[in-house]
């Protein structure tokens, strides 16, 4: 499998007037295309701070990181989605997924065009001329998800991206999400405290220890990645994975 | 549309308490004034201490007659719309300035705070010697009273925009005129409303302030000329004129806020 992210003995240390603190130690993974790896871990320890050096806002003080070869802050590629959908309230559905191609100036005929492909898609058609206010909370998910989709990423960075919905939204808006970011063919780093989440989204997961943020396990889902998240959540590997990956957070030593 | 018997019953008891509660808005005025003239024609208060409604209302028409009061007026009714769109429109380019480059911000920003602590009517006689006895010393004492305050509430809103929408402005890669453009200024809306609703009032505040200090027309001068001559009913006239006034500014920025609002999607 083609490597598009790269994270090679990345540290990370966060200086304040009091302290310095070091965030992230000897981080080292890599991403293969097409990939849906998952980072687990305590909150606050450090998991944004990874898509953070993914997508090029920040560098790591030592160690390399490499999106399809290159720096990040160089190429590109990446998309994120966040915890809450940041829609702006003042403008349309379709004014909100146009908002990158604004930024990045690009062609918006094209991704107008695109975003309704898109819209159709995944049963949002018709919500375009509306204002986020007026749709429900897992709606206005999908059409952030669409925001970041127009703008055609390789990679597409997910931080927590759930934990704002109701449960019932959020088991539905989970397999949206996936069914989207696969038939995208798309390559994510999905970041979550929900065990049961990274399970059913993810080939792999790594559990990740509190700061300074070490990667203690990579986790392989295999067992279950020929399933959609409503069906894995059914299997039997499901709980042992979910096990596995509970004892390893739970373990002080390595 | 077809409503139940129930849903009939509640609209008729909303409309009804709303329109008790216009008519309890009116009668405060109605037996206010009431008030005021039957106690200065029953000799309990000096009308030619306090003035009454029917002698303003003389008043009045004998200064509406002789143009004197329309012009008068309009030099007040200029004054403070000419501070209120400099001291707005001021106050919003220096905070947009302020935020843009933050160590400068960082630097004026207790300055800032002194200097609203301050009250202005001090720099009165500095004012008059620098400016001059004129309109421009109204004017600047307008715009003392209000940009001050302006700059720091707009840039307050400024500073607290959602860092959420931050964040995602930071992922697309926006640059700082993006973000002003396309997040911080419209999220600043209702914030910036606000403003022009305080700023409405401390404009006629320093309009009023200066025409005291320096003028030579304007309503501030007609009630500072009745008082001297001990014309209360002048005095009295000007003032409820001027709440007049105010009171029409006031309602022409609420309709402005709940068109800006309807437009860009704040719930009111």
């Amino acid at each position: 499998m083609e490597e598009l992210i790269t994270l090679d003995k990345v540290c990370l240390t966060y200086h304040t007037k009091e302290s310095e603190t070091p965030v992230l130690s000897d981080i080292s993974f890599t991403v293969g295309k097409g990939e849906l790896m998952g980072l687990v871990g305590p909150s606050g320890c450090g998991k944004t701070t990874i898509l953070s050096l993914i997508s090029g806002i920040i560098k790591p003080t030592t160690g390399s990181v490499f999106t399809a070869g290159q720096p990040p802050e160089k190429c590109d590629i990446s998309g994120y989605m966040l915890q809450k959908d940041e829609l702006l309230p003042w403008r349309t559905n379709m004014g909100n997924i146009l908002l990158g191609a604004e930024i990045k100036k690009l062609d918006k005929q094209k991704i107008r065009e695109k975003a309704m492909r898109l819209l159709e898609k995944y049963d949002l058609a018709g919500v375009e001329k509306h204002y986020p206010s007026q749709l429900s909370g897992g709606m206005r998910q999908r059409v952030a998800l669409i925001r970041t989709l127009v703008l055609a990423p390789q990679i597409i960075l997910l931080d927590e991206p759930f934990s704002a919905l109701d449960f019932q939204t959020r088991l539905q808006v989970v397999g949206d999400v996936y069914n989207m970011l696969r038939e995208e063919g798309m390559t994510a780093v999905f970041v979550t405290h929900d065990i049961n989440e990274a399970i059913s989204m993810c080939d792999r997961v790594a559990v990740l220890s509190s700061k300074p943020c070490r990667i203690k396990k990579i986790v392989s889902v295999e067992a279950l990645n020929a399933l959609p998240p409503s069906k894995r959540r059914l299997k039997s590997e499901f709980l042992e994975l979910y096990d596995e990956i509970l004892t390893t957070m739970q373990s002080d030593t390595e | 549309m077809n409503y139940s018997k129930e849903h009939i019953r509640y609209l008729k008891r909303l409309r009804g308490k709303k329109a008790g509660i216009t008519a309890g808005r009116i009668a405060v005025v109605v037996v206010f004034f009431g008030l005021w003239e039957a106690l200065t024609a029953l000799g309990a208060l000096d009308s030619f201490i306090t003035s009454s409604p029917s002698r303003m209302a003389v008043k009045l028409a004998e200064l509406f007659s002789t143009g004197n009061l329309l012009y008068h007026m309009g030099i007040t009714l200029a004054e403070t719309v000419l501070s209120f769109l400099l001291a707005t429109g001021m106050g919003m380019l220096i905070a947009v300035l302020l935020w843009w480059f933050e160590t400068a911000r960082k630097i004026l920003e207790p300055h800032l705070v002194i200097l609203n602590a301050l009250p202005k009517i001090a720099l009165g006689p500095v004012i008059i010697i620098w400016v001059g006895a004129g309109t421009a010393s109204i004017i600047v004492m307008a715009l003392l009273i209000s940009l001050i305050i302006t700059i720091i509430n707009t840039l307050q809103g400024f500073l607290s925009v959602d860092e959420g929408k931050l964040r995602l402005f930071k992922t697309m890669k926006a640059g700082k005129l993006q973000t002003l453009t396309k997040l911080v200024l419209p999220a600043s809306i209702p914030n910036l409303i606000a403003i022009l609703k305080v700023n409405v009032g401390l404009c006629w505040v320093g309009t009023i302030m200066g025409e005291y200090l320096v003028s030579k027309a304007g309503l501030g001068y007609l009630i500072i000329y009745g008082g001297t001559v001990f014309d209360l009913d002048i005095v009295m006239t000007a003032t409820v004129v001027l709440c007049v006034l105010a009171a029409i500014m006031y309602y022409l920025v609420l309709a402005a806020e709940k068109l800006i609002r309807r437009k860009f999607k704040f719930d009111a």
